[in-house]
């Protein structure tokens, strides 16, 4: 460490502990160099859990809370500074512990001053009410420490041994080597390439890099857009062209055109070339004798020059904002970034598990199956035979020296570039090429996927979406939805959307209303829309149908084997059809599979599976339980009770106006209730087979060659309608109007089609922007509004929600959480759909179904 | 609502004096649901018919604020049979416009209202839940004869059946003050188990109208059982709003279906003993650390706690439900620290993986898979076998082939409807067998109840053992998980001991 005399380097994430006898002035450099927040007082602690600073029998407690909070300070990667004496080993020790289990330096400040200074500031302070036999034991105590602290694990030893010394310091914070999270690439990180140099320029060459020298610099590989290679260590051993490799990536890290990382077996090449006794075995007897042919003088400067190279390298790097990071053999979460003896430990070697296999090679603790960070882990070290996603890791060592491939990863592309090997150079240990035609019938990743943990979807929980913003679910509403998703709904690999919910329009004043669409087009013109699409709402039961084109597709694009090769679900993920009506799935699915196969969708759109958003008819397919315990029930109920009433009445018409007033009241609830029987049979009809369903599409949500979100209603419209003239007889198509808000005469044509949809007993009409995704000033638009004919809502508000005197109250309806729940559940659909089809793991798209789930078990009135 | 009263005693028109309304004229009375109407049909010398009309608000029941008293599927609803049907309204009917008839005084009539008169009440539609089996049983032990007519659901689908609304007429010799208290009493219990009530006392006044007759009633408890109201946490509100929005209120249905094959398998006393062999396996392996995944209402959990052997406990359940009830089961608001701190209580679900869930020497998984789709026991095994990995499972699952010995369990069908399969001894061992093997396990089976020489036992029990890594070539591949042991061909030995300086 070359610093300036009187500056004290730290690692910007170090546990910093100040040692030092009472008195010696450690909380005034503390305040003076760090946050009020970095310092932990061991004062303060005391004070904290006994209300009095000085009370030495609170200080076990107070030690408790001190590294509590220095714990979590540093998990969290915060420098922190423990204020105390620290003049006792026994203090020390456990912070230097706490220190090394989180990967943070410990740091020494050692504030050694002459005991008569410290005693003549403890007289000026009344409270500390301890002889001067006890600073003097201190200042016995820390001189005995002082030159163990390094023994002792302190990694930076800082001694201030003077009043002008402590008050002449400045502290000065380092970053540590591993941090290069101001490089942003672009980058190509190439996997372990053990002496395969010629594969190495082949892929170079193919990357877009040539050989040249700049001005003023000697040659070396460039990439001409400036692009920079990242080499994942293990350069050295078994391969033809070591020495060659070696030479080719010094020359690039030279020119600045790539980062180099060290492998084990650089580590282990150093130790050689060091002059220890290592096992000449792995390869390394190639390197060596590659050395050896050299001439003697020029073999001793290279080993030299090899070991000072190797000494150099960083065990791992932290890069682009901390989204990417690189090492040899992978790097946990909670190393990332960190500097210990452990993290480079991982970084070299990865973790074992203590057991060994068949082949006598060490088990290896699979840490990417348990990843659950942010940013990209990209690492080497152990052959694969394909570069495989698992949890936002990848291997891409694919074995080149052994005759494997050579493979790069372009970032932030993610796209895999790889060469073949010209040969098998070196046979493996064990073969770790896949024997025959084994190939594996999931990817890692799908396998992994078949269980998902309960942490990531229980509790508090937080959910950032791209179109609005983080969404934040409360822990009883995901005990719920845990409930429910484990008990009811589908295989979770199926279930990667559900839909959100829907407000009505604004409240319509005109008389005899509630809903009308003049409030919707206005809701859209208001907010800088002019065009809507207008689509005739189905009165049937939301289904949201997986569909694959084979069996084959079902694997590849949801993981699935051995199941249907698709999926009806309801709006809360479970299955649409019970189990005795099970048939009926696997017929709606076929017969759509086929329709969608029909109208040549898979070739238009390059996907071998969609998903769709559709409404199935009719309500009493699905309802029918509901229909005969509510609905009918009341109908039934109203049916035995009016006639009887108004007979009644009739009878006592004759006892004056109250009655006949009464009279005529009990007529229009006989009325009223006569209309709403007749509503909700609308929707009804006998279902004995398939032949007796409709499902009507109106959203092509998805696919494999992306979300859907950003093609217009329009497209939607035509697009689904093409799979429903392919079957008319099951696929219902939806009639929809183009309305223009802003022109006068397209606004009167659209409330009048609303008008003759809901005469003929239809629910109503959904009102949606014309683009999928609406921005307004203030963000997210509604996605789309429904407008409930005036005859259905009596099924809604009751059968006589029209009659005046209901129809005033009704009309103060609180639609602000609604629409709220309503964005955030659009959202949250749209970020779990583009998960998927991005191939994030499982959990990340469940996550955001879970939410929806959840936020649908929020109290919002529910005839909204 | 509809209620007439009429009455052929003569002369018939003392009804109005008993009621204290006035033949001549409609009177109107102003009530927090609504308004009632009383007015008379007839009013002659020989016959006299008065009538009690409820005109209930159907947007107010909603709209009331902060809702109604109870709480229930019910009240949210603008689409409700309330204003067509008899309810506990009507009995605060009964007590507000009616009560000096109810009381039994009449200072005019004092004779005519403390004797016996022939009276029949019609109620112009009643929800009967029970049928009309139960509207009998509840009014023909108080002497009256009873005449009902069931209505259907729509007339338009006759294949829906017949609703639970009938148009009920009773008929006595009675005071006309019993006749209102057993009206005022029994509609509500005829209507159904939620009630919903203007004020919380309304429950002790309307049991308090029993008088001398509730407690000879055969059927008093249910009567009373019927009052009891169920309040819900937050957790079971949103759970409630989670029901699959086509189908009836969840709750109720799982209650049912609970009791529904509690009933089944009563005359074996299944449940004892099933936690008897549990208990005993529990103790031949020497567990002190055990799980019991799917703890329900905590039975098992209730026995365990009883044994100090057993010093950590943990009961997991996917139902908030079950674990509030659990919770009540073992008091473990009152248990003294030392063996409160032995017992735990987790939310979770058995396809999700649960670190929580690690360490343990034995897992009871009693009566659980078959509440698992199939298609989930994958996740299910792995969750248990590969990362709960406890030493000893004991599982247990209903006997299919036993279904036939159960006689009030119709061919073909299974003991609880939640129950998504149910095994025979063969597909149990088969299934038993692979998991065993997949993940490392030794498995043996074992009967629970009385065994059937043909159909064998009611339930059947299988118990894993964990086999010991060093006693199986690879055991910790089992571990590690059977589809990802290609390990590929590493090379590397385990770092050389390597100084944590640099």
């Amino acid at each position: 460490m070359n610093a300036e005399p009187g500056t004290l380097q730290i690692p910007e994430l170090s546990l910093v502990v100040l040692i030092g006898a009472s008195g010696s002035g450690k909380s005034l450099f503390a305040k003076k160099h760090f946050k009020p927040t970095e310092v932990l007082s061991s004062d303060f602690c005391r004070g904290l859990v006994s209300d009095d600073e000085n009370d030495q029998s609170a200080t076990n407690d107070a030690f408790a809370v001190l590294h509590f909070v220095a714990a979590t300070r540093l998990a969290a990667g915060r420098l922190t500074v423990v204020d105390a004496t620290n003049v006792q080993l026994e203090a020390r020790k456990p912070l230097v512990a706490l220190a090394r289990r989180y990967h943070a330096l410990p740091v020494a400040i050692v504030l050694d001053l002459p005991e008569r200074v410290c005693q003549e500031r403890n007289r000026g302070r009344a409270e500390r009410g301890f002889g001067p036999h006890v600073v003097r034991q201190q200042v016995r105590q820390l001189h005995r420490a002082l030159r163990g602290l390094r023994r002792e694990g302190f990694r930076f030893v800082y001694v201030l041994e003077s009043a002008h010394e402590v008050e002449s310091a400045v502290v000065q914070r380092i970053p540590l080597w591993t941090n290069k999270t101001h490089e942003h690439g672009p980058f190509d990180v190439i996997g372990d390439i053990h002496g395969c140099c010629s594969e190495l320029e082949a892929l170079l060459s193919g990357l877009g890099y040539r050989r040249e020298a700049a001005e003023g610099t000697p040659a070396a590989w460039r990439h001409p857009e400036g692009r920079k290679a990242v080499f994942l260590g293990d350069l050295f051993d078994r391969g033809p062209r070591i020495l060659d490799t070696y030479r080719l990536v010094r020359d690039m890290v030279r020119a600045g055109s790539a980062l180099c990382l060290p492998g084990n077996h650089e580590a282990k090449l150093a130790r050689s070339l060091g002059g220890r006794n290592v096992q000449i075995t792995h390869g390394l007897g190639r390197t060596l004798a590659e050395l050896d042919a050299l001439p003697e003088a020029e073999a001793a400067a290279l080993r030299a020059e090899i070991a000072e190279f190797i000494d150099g390298l960083v065990g791992h790097y932290v890069l682009d904002d901390g989204k990417l990071v690189v090492a040899h053999a992978g790097m946990r979460e909670d190393m990332q970034g960190r500097g210990s003896g452990k993290v480079r430990d991982f970084a070299l070697y990865g973790e074992t598990t203590g057991e060994s296999d068949e082949f006598g090679l060490p088990v290896r603790n699979d840490w990417a199956a348990d990843y659950r960070g942010k940013a990209m882990v990209v690492y080497g070290h152990t052959p694969v035979p394909e570069a495989e996603w698992l949890n936002r890791t990848i291997n891409i060592d694919t074995g080149c020296v052994f005759g494997g491939n050579l493979t790069a990863l372009r970032y932030p592309e993610q796209e895999i570039v790889s060469v073949p090997a010209a040969a098998t150079y070196f046979e493996p240990a064990k073969p770790f090429l896949p024997e025959g035609a084994q190939a594996p019938v999931l990817s890692a990743q799908q396998v992994q996927d078949d269980v998902l943990d309960i942490e990531d979807v229980l509790g508090k929980r937080i959910v950032p979406t791209r179109l609005h913003r983080t969404v934040s679910i409360r822990e009883e509403n995901a005990a719920a939805a845990l409930e429910v998703m484990s008990r009811f709904a589908v295989n979770p690999k199926w279930l990667i959307y559900l839909p959100p919910t829907m407000s009505p329009c604004e409240t319509s004043a005109r008389e005899g209303f509630l809903e009308r669409p003049e409030e919707a087009f206005a809701y859209f013109r208001d907010r800088g829309i002019p065009r809507v699409v207008c689509e005739r709402k189905h009165m049937g039961s939301r289904a949201v149908l997986a569909v694959c084109r084979d069996e084959e597709a079902a694997r590849r694009g949801f993981g699935v084997t051995g199941e249907e090769i698709g999926a009806c679900v309801t709006r809360t993920g479970r299955p649409f059809f019970s189990e005795g009506r099970a048939a009926f799935a696997e017929a709606v699915l076929d017969r759509l599979r086929k329709a969608v196969g029909a109208a040549g969708l898979w070739e238009d759109l390059r996907s071998d599976w969609f998903l769709v958003d559709a409404e199935l008819l009719p309500w009493s397919a699905k309802a029918q339980a509901l229909l005969e315990q509510q609905y009918a029930a009341v109908g039934a109920a109203a049916g035995a009770a009016m006639p009887e009433v108004v007979a009644a009445l009739e009878k006592a018409a004759a006892l004056g106006e109250d009655a006949v007033r009464l009279l005529a009241k009990m007529r229009e609830r006989e009325d009223r209730a006569r209309r709403y029987v007749n509503a909700y049979s609308e929707y009804c009809w006998p279902v004995r087979s398939v032949e007796d369903l409709k499902v009507a599409p109106f959203h092509l949500l998805a696919g494999a060659s992306g979300v859907y979100a950003d093609r217009n209603h329009v497209w939607h419209m035509e697009t689904l309608a093409r799979i429903c003239r392919a079957d008319p007889g099951l696929l219902l198509e939806t009639p929809y109007r183009v309305v223009d808000v802003t022109n006068e005469a397209e606004r009167v044509e659209g409330v009048r089609w609303w008008e003759e949809l809901t005469d003929a007993g239809g629910e109503g009409m959904v009102v949606k922007p014309y683009d999928f995704i609406a921005r307004g000033s203030k963000g997210l638009l509604q996605p789309a509004l429904k407008c409930r004919g005036k005859e259905y809502l009596r099924i809604i508000y009751g059968p006589e929600y029209d009659l005046p005197g209901n129809i005033e109250r009704l009309r103060s309806r609180a639609l602000a959480g609604k629409r709220s729940l309503a964005l955030r559940e659009f959202a949250l659909g749209i970020e779990g759909l583009e998960r998927f089809v991005r191939r994030e793991p499982l959990r990340r798209v469940h996550e955001c179904v879970f939410a929806v789930l959840a936020l649908e078990s929020e109290p919002v009135d529910p005839r909204l | 609502m509809l209620l007439t009263l009429t009455t052929t005693h003569r002369p018939a028109t003392d009804l109005g004096w008993l009621l204290h309304k006035k033949p001549a004229r409609l009177q109107t009375f102003e009530l927090p649901f609504g308004a009632a109407h009383v007015f008379y049909l007839e009013a002659t010398e020989e016959r006299c018919t008065a009538a009690l009309l409820l005109d209930v608000d159907p947007v107010g029941l909603v709209r009331r604020p902060g809702g109604a008293a109870g709480g229930g599927w019910a009240l949210d609803q603008y689409v409700n049979d309330r204003p067509y049907v008899g309810s506990s309204f009507m009995s605060v009917a009964i007590s507000r416009v009616l009560g000096t008839a109810l009381g039994g005084t009449c200072k005019t009539h004092p004779q005519v209202a403390a004797s016996a008169i022939p009276l029949s009440a019609r109620i112009a539609a009643v929800p009967c839940r029970g049928g009309e089996r139960f509207l009998r049983l509840l009014f023909e032990p108080l002497g009256y004869e009873v005449s009902a007519r069931r209505r259907p659901l729509n007339e338009r689908f006759p294949q829906w059946g017949e609703s639970a609304v009938f148009t009920v007429e009773l008929s006595a010799v009675v005071r006309l003050a019993d006749l209102l208290a057993h009206l005022y009493v029994l509609v509500p219990v005829l209507d159904d188990d939620k009630h919903y009530w203007v004020g919380r006392d309304e429950v002790e006044k309307l049991l308090s109208r029993g008088g001398d007759w509730l407690p000879a009633h055969p059927l008093r408890e249910q009567i009373a059982a019927r009052y009891l109201k169920h309040r819900r946490s937050l957790t079971r509100e949103a759970l409630s709003r989670l029901a699959d929005e086509d189908a009836p209120d969840p709750e109720a249905v799982e209650e049912t279906h609970a009791k529904e094959e509690e009933a089944v398998e009563k005359s074996l006393s299944l449940n004892e003993r099933r936690v008897g062999a549990i208990l005993a396996v529990l103790r031949a392996i020497g567990a002190r650390r055990v799980l019991d995944l799917g703890c329900g209402e905590g039975r098992l959990l209730e026995r365990l706690l009883r044994e100090r052997t057993f010093t950590e406990i943990v009961g997991l359940d996917v139902s908030v439900r079950a674990l509030e009830i659990a919770k009540d089961r073992l008091k473990l608001e009152r248990l003294a620290p030392a063996v409160r701190d032995r017992v735990r209580l987790l939310h979770g679900a058995l396809t999700y993986r649960d670190k929580r869930l690690s360490g343990f020497d034995a897992a009871a998984v009693a009566e659980v898979i078959e509440h698992l789709d199939p298609p989930r026991l994958a996740a299910f095994e792995r969750v248990l076998f590969e990362f709960a990995r406890p030493g000893t499972v004991v599982l247990t699952t209903p006997n299919a082939e036993y279904n036939e010995k159960f006689a009030d369990l119709p061919a073909g069908t299974r003991r609880h409807r939640d129950h998504r399969f149910e095994w025979t001894r063969a597909e149990f061992a088969a299934w038993a067998n692979r998991a065993a093997g997949r993940f490392g396990y030794a498995v043996r089976f074992l009967p629970v109840g009385e065994e059937d020489a043909r159909a064998g036992p009611p339930t059947q029990m299988a118990v894993f053992q964990l086999i010991a890594a060093s006693d199986a070539e690879d055991g910790g591949h089992a571990a590690a998980g059977p589809e990802r042991g290609e390990d590929g061909g590493s090379e590397i030995r385990p770092p050389e001991k390597k100084a944590t300086t640099s």
